[in-house]
């Protein structure tokens, strides 16, 4: 359905995008992946025709995005990092406005206006200016205005950021449930999102591919590795952080070890474990065998900067930092 | 063609869902009311001074009231024009929409169209409010109507040409205060170029005089209609909306 070869886009001096190819095929939900600044944005750009690559190609449902952007805009539906809302407009009003752009009319604008806003959750705004509404109503507004004319695809960037626990929920809840009909690229720099909704996931960093692979399978390889916070307390006197961080490095299975916190005389270490292996136990047994007490022993999720670290192990040569967007 | 109309539609909409039209409206209604009200005050007392003086002439209507006041309002019209065309893209811009309109499977010709139509609409109803004025002369005189016509199509093409330059200066800033500036400074200066004209007598003067949007509006307010000023008017248009549409591609190309 999607179709992207070595795309790529340079700005003035950066280049936010370095020659990126993926594909996806119809019906399937894929989770685009990366730090802020990445290039996410960029791309879905790119797709959407708002912006040309620099070069490289990208087709959508066979239509290329430079040769036919028309037939390539009527097959997608777009929902910005800011929903595109005119605030001087009622919700009803808006999504007509919209309809009439995507090249709606009649009684199939006023039938999908009633369907989006339903499946949307929007019916119950629908007469209120959108200046009035919350977040969460905007952002599912936007969502409405996406699929207004029922694309094949659906672009949707950071359709979560900035909502509470519950807009999230009900929006990923809202996303899963377009599946079926839709082709869905949605970005996100958070990866528990992904597992949720995505089938399929592409990982970008400073405008590079770092992988493409299901979620299944990224899960299972950061699954492998274990990271655990470990607090030592001195049973009596003080503590040598130092003489901890190398007693800890040596339990087996552990690769690293990193101070992150001394305070109150108690020394906050952060472990991770080889890929497959497991150190809790083991981490629990050696302090208290060293005489110390263990203040607190619990796992830690991995950050997405870890994450990426792990996945591109290989390459880690410099640090991760932001590429201009 | 349908969507120039939605646009057209949703940005007088917008025009009159805010304060702009009306606050437009109510300046220009209160400016040119003025205007109107000095020149037939001075025409009422010409007449009577001449008629005391025992030798009354023949005064005529269109030459003594309106013309100043088509003069006149051409002028009020360089204000208001940078107040109703500095949000068109700039407030697209600022709060995102563009991206709304330009990854809709529609032309950037047909948004630029309906944007400048729907501003000339808002300032032929602001024109209109003075027409009002006019036609109180046909209530208590018997004036030609022939030149008022001809002085209202002048007033249109002259702000279809500023609006079209407006146009072009609000894709270029996010900022409305921004684009309304420019536009205002680039009106006043193609007013104020007519008197740089009458200083000189050379080629440079010529030239830039013939760029003063009011000295190719005059003979419209005389009644006649010149196909030399159409032509500057028509062509200031094209060259208006060309500039707004490579701005707009620009955009994609720099955003």
């Amino acid at each position: 359905m999607i179709k992207v070869e070595g795309l790529t886009k340079r700005y003035a001096r950066t280049t936010a995008v370095d020659n990126i190819s993926f594909e996806v095929q119809k019906g399937q939900i894929v989770g685009f992946l990366g730090p802020n600044g990445a290039g996410k944005t960029t791309t879905m750009r790119c797709l959407t025709c708002f912006m040309p690559p620099s070069s490289g190609s990208a087709t959508v449902a066979g239509f290329d995005v430079l040769e036919h952007p028309m037939e390539v805009k009527r097959r997608i539906g777009y929902l910005p990092e800011t929903p595109p809302l005119y605030p001087d407009m009622e919700v009803v009003e808006y999504l007509n406005f919209v309809g009439k752009l995507k090249g709606l009319s009649g009684n199939d604008l006023t039938r999908r206006v009633a369907e989006v806003s339903e499946r949307c959750a929007v019916a119950d705004v629908s007469k209120k200016l959108i200046g009035k509404l919350s977040k969460g109503y905007r952002q599912r507004v936007g969502l409405a205005q996406a699929i207004i004319h029922n694309p094949d695809v659906l672009i949707l960037d950071e359709p979560t950021s900035g909502l509470d626990p519950k807009q999230i929920n009900e929006t990923r809840d809202l996303i899963r449930g377009l599946a079926g009909d839709h082709t869905i690229i949605l970005s996100t720099h958070i990866l528990p999102e992904v597992e949720q909704i995505c089938e399929q996931v592409i990982i970008i960093a400073k405008g590079k591919l770092v992988a493409t692979d299901t979620v299944h399978n990224l899960t299972n390889r950061l699954r492998g590795v274990e990271a655990v916070a470990v607090e030592v307390e001195p049973r009596s006197g003080a503590l040598d952080a130092g003489e901890v961080q190398s007693r800890l490095e040596q339990v087996s299975g552990v690769s690293r070890v990193i101070l992150k916190d001394s305070r109150d005389g108690r020394h906050l270490f952060e472990a991770e474990s080889l890929q497959g292996k497991t150190i809790r136990g083991d981490l629990a047994r050696s302090v208290v065998e060293s005489g110390w007490n263990l203040y607190e022993l619990r796992p830690v999720a991995l950050s997405l900067e870890e994450v990426f670290l792990s996945l591109t192990s290989t390459d880690t040569a410099e640090p991760s930092g932001a590429v201009a967007e | 063609m349908r969507n120039t109309w939605t646009i057209f539609q949703k940005e007088i909409k917008s025009y009159f869902n805010s304060p702009i039209a009306y606050g437009l409206m109510a300046f220009f209604a209160l400016i040119s009311g003025y205007f109107f009200y000095v020149y037939v005050a001075i025409f009422v007392q010409r007449g009577m001074e001449s008629q005391m003086m025992g030798r009354p002439q023949p005064m005529d209507v269109n030459e003594w009231v309106v013309r100043p006041v088509l003069m006149n309002i051409s002028v009020i019209g360089l204000f208001l024009i940078p107040m109703i065309t500095m949000r068109l893209f700039a407030e697209e811009k600022r709060s995102g929409t563009i991206e709304l309109l330009v990854t809709s499977p529609i032309y950037d010709l047909e948004i630029i169209l309906g944007k400048w139509f729907a501003a000339l609409a808002l300032y032929a109803a602001i024109l209109g409010l003075s027409a009002l004025n006019l036609s109180l002369l046909f209530l208590y005189g018997s004036p030609d109507w022939r030149p008022m016509v001809v002085g209202y199509l002048g007033l249109l093409l002259q702000g279809g040409c500023l609006l079209a330059i407006g146009t072009f200066i609000s894709t270029t800033s996010k900022n409305q205060i921004i684009a309304g500036t420019g536009t205002f400074a680039i009106s006043l200066l193609l007013w104020v170029l007519d008197w740089v004209s009458s200083y000189g007598t050379e080629a440079w003067a010529k030239v830039v005089g013939y760029l003063s949007v009011v000295a190719h509006f005059e003979p419209f307010s005389k009644g006649v209609i010149d196909s030399k000023d159409i032509v500057f008017f028509v062509s200031m248009i094209f060259l208006g909306l060309f500039l707004t549409a490579r701005s707009m591609e620009s955009l994609r190309w720099r955003s």
